[in-house]
């Protein structure tokens, strides 16, 4: 019985609780679902072993396909709107020295709400009778017509990603402007004196000393993008007509509206190995010895 | 702090970007203020704008049609039972892999580490019929345990990096004295830790307070789902009748906005500490 009391055992035990837990709801049901993935099971009944049936279906199924390149775009857009707007608002932000707090505050909050309070903001800010457009109509501006964005098909996915932008955007800026604080004065000062612009100066001095920061933001917004659904089944359900379906609202109907549990479970497969991709691709470039 | 100096003029411009910018994350939040004391015939003529007459008996409405007495009763439960679960487990692993060393914690660092990556939809089906095999479907102990899962990678890499930092003297003095490890635990590391529990606590509890997608899946029992997912059904309930739903939204966002006062460097520090890591 010593040796179970020796330090090194002592030293495990505290760490069993997290094991556990952990283990029953993230590792345990994951790699059930590597297993369901290969079955052909809908909850009821015999479980088939099908093989890798279910992935050739998820290839040649046109909503899977649809819903994939939404995610592509939904990526893009995050990739590029919140963090352009996010450096150019934390730049600002180093300039000025009164107020600075309360700005980075304002920034932030819409980050601290809930899904469902943001979606619930905006959707009547879009409301057809109440909204922002249909006042704009009724002083004859007629920029936007007087629907809801959310339910034509052009728009809702673009729709939907502004309203997670808005509330997400403020958290780049805050990341950005604590690295950006980091810069030390006299690069700035020595800049003055080159001559340099204020763009050089961003360009030149601040970003190759936020650069860290800055992929950091890049790697979690690529794999934030992926599982994103609370906006999209708050907001439309992937409707109209799949026009806002994404990879993680197409899981959900299989696994939840139709049950199929094998077919989901190899969606979410794909979802997995994708993010673990991208992990070890910023790991391996970070142990090669990228400055990132 | 930068001092690069800057021209009158460009000082201006850039208050006024960044005013237009602040304007718009608050304007919108502003407005639901506005609209959840508003009374319905108002929405008709001033949808947008500062409220004519007040209406507080919204609250009273939303409060009583909604049932929020039970609503309110379940998520506090759920935040109150995710912290202590939560905090328990991650703080004895933060602090063992602190200071006790345990041989092969690499091996558990990066089992944390992947844990994190892993999108909830790979595993949420099958933890779905897990939880019902095991009748832990509806309940609160059920979400409860899901949610500390979820969360414990995080609050463990929080209470770790802080607890390193604590000089190991203190801890060989005790030892000493003859005190047991769980007591080096308890009775020197958790009294000097509490700035981080604090962080972790109001991290973990916003995080389970605003929860949507797991409240979704594992409590379709209306009388005790939380109010992330009673709002969503209200919202389809009560569609026309804005001031009610607006001033539901208000009674859930309140305690955030009074915890964010107080708290505000410790919510940016916490949501943000991933960053600063690298």
């Amino acid at each position: 019985m010593k040796f179970l009391l020796s330090k090194q055992y002592i030293a495990w035990y505290f760490l069993v609780p997290v094991l556990i837990v952990h283990f029953l709801v993230v590792a345990l049901p994951s790699v059930l679902s590597l297993a369901l993935a290969l079955t052909d099971w809908n909850g009821f009944g015999k479980i088939n072993y099908v093989g890798l049936e279910n992935f050739y279906e998820l290839f040649d199924d046109r909503y899977f396909k649809k819903a994939v390149w939404h995610n592509i775009i939904w990526t893009c857009l995050f990739l590029t709107i919140p963090i352009a707007l996010a450096l150019t608002c934390a730049y600002l932000l180093t300039g000025i020295k009164r107020g600075q707090m309360i700005y980075r505050l304002c920034f932030f909050f819409p980050y601290m709400l809930a899904s469902i309070i943001s979606c619930q903001i905006w959707k009547f800010i879009f409301h057809p009778l109440y909204g922002f457009p249909a006042w704009l109509n009724s002083k004859s501006i007629d920029l936007i017509p007087a629907v809801s964005p959310f339910t034509i098909k052009e728009t809702s996915l673009y729709a939907v990603a502004f309203v997670d932008g808005w509330h997400f955007w403020g958290f780049l800026v805050v990341i950005y402007i604590t690295g950006m604080y980091q810069v030390d004065n006299s690069l700035y000062e020595a800049a003055d004196i080159e001559g340099a612009t204020k763009f050089q100066k961003f360009r030149f001095v601040t970003f190759p000393l936020i650069r860290p920061v800055f992929i950091f933001s890049l790697v979690i917004i690529i794999i934030w993008s992926i599982p994103t659904f609370d906006y999209i089944w708050i907001l439309t359900q992937g409707g109209p007509a799949y026009s806002s379906e994404v990879v993680a609202t197409n899981l959900y109907s299989q696994a939840f509206d139709r049950f199929n549990v094998g077919y989901s479970s190899a969606i979410g497969t794909l979802m997995c190995i994708y993010t673990i991709f991208i992990v070890s691709i910023f790991a391996i470039l970070r142990k090669l010895g990228w400055e990132i | 702090m930068i001092t690069a100096k800057y021209r009158k003029s460009e000082l201006i411009s850039n208050y006024f970007i960044l005013t237009l910018l602040a304007l718009f994350c608050i304007l919108p939040i502003l407005l639901m203020f506005f609209n959840s004391i508003k009374p319905q015939e108002e929405f008709g003529v001033n949808p947008l704008g500062f409220p004519m007459s007040i209406r507080l008996e919204n609250f009273v409405d939303a409060w009583i049609l909604g049932e929020y007495a039970q609503i309110f009763l379940n998520s506090s439960k759920l935040v109150v039972g995710t912290l202590i679960l939560n905090l328990t487990i991650s703080g004895l692993a933060g602090f063992s892999l602190a200071k006790l060393n345990p041989k092969g914690s690499d091996v558990f660092l990066l089992y944390l580490l992947v844990g994190i990556s892993i999108p909830a939809q790979m595993f949420i089906l099958p933890l779905f019929l897990l939880w019902k095999e095991l009748g832990l479907m509806n309940t609160h102990i059920g979400l409860i345990i899901i949610y500390a899962g979820l969360n414990a990678p995080f609050a463990t890499f929080l209470i770790r990096s802080y607890m390193v930092q604590l000089p190991d003297e203190l801890f060989e003095a005790a030892k000493i004295d003859g005190a047991s490890t769980l007591q080096l635990f308890y009775k020197i590391a958790l009294p000097i830790s509490w700035p981080v529990f604090l962080t972790a606590g109001l991290v973990v509890g916003l995080a389970v307070w605003n929860e949507f997608l797991f409240a979704l899946t594992f409590i379709q029992d209306e009388s005790s789902k939380p109010i992330a997912t009673i709002l969503f059904a209200f919202q389809s309930r009560f569609e026309n009748d804005w001031g009610l739903v607006n001033a539901s939204a208000v009674m859930m966002l309140a305690p955030v906005v009074i915890l964010f006062m107080f708290f505000q460097k410790r919510f940016i520090a916490g949501l943000t500490s991933g960053a600063s890591k690298g």
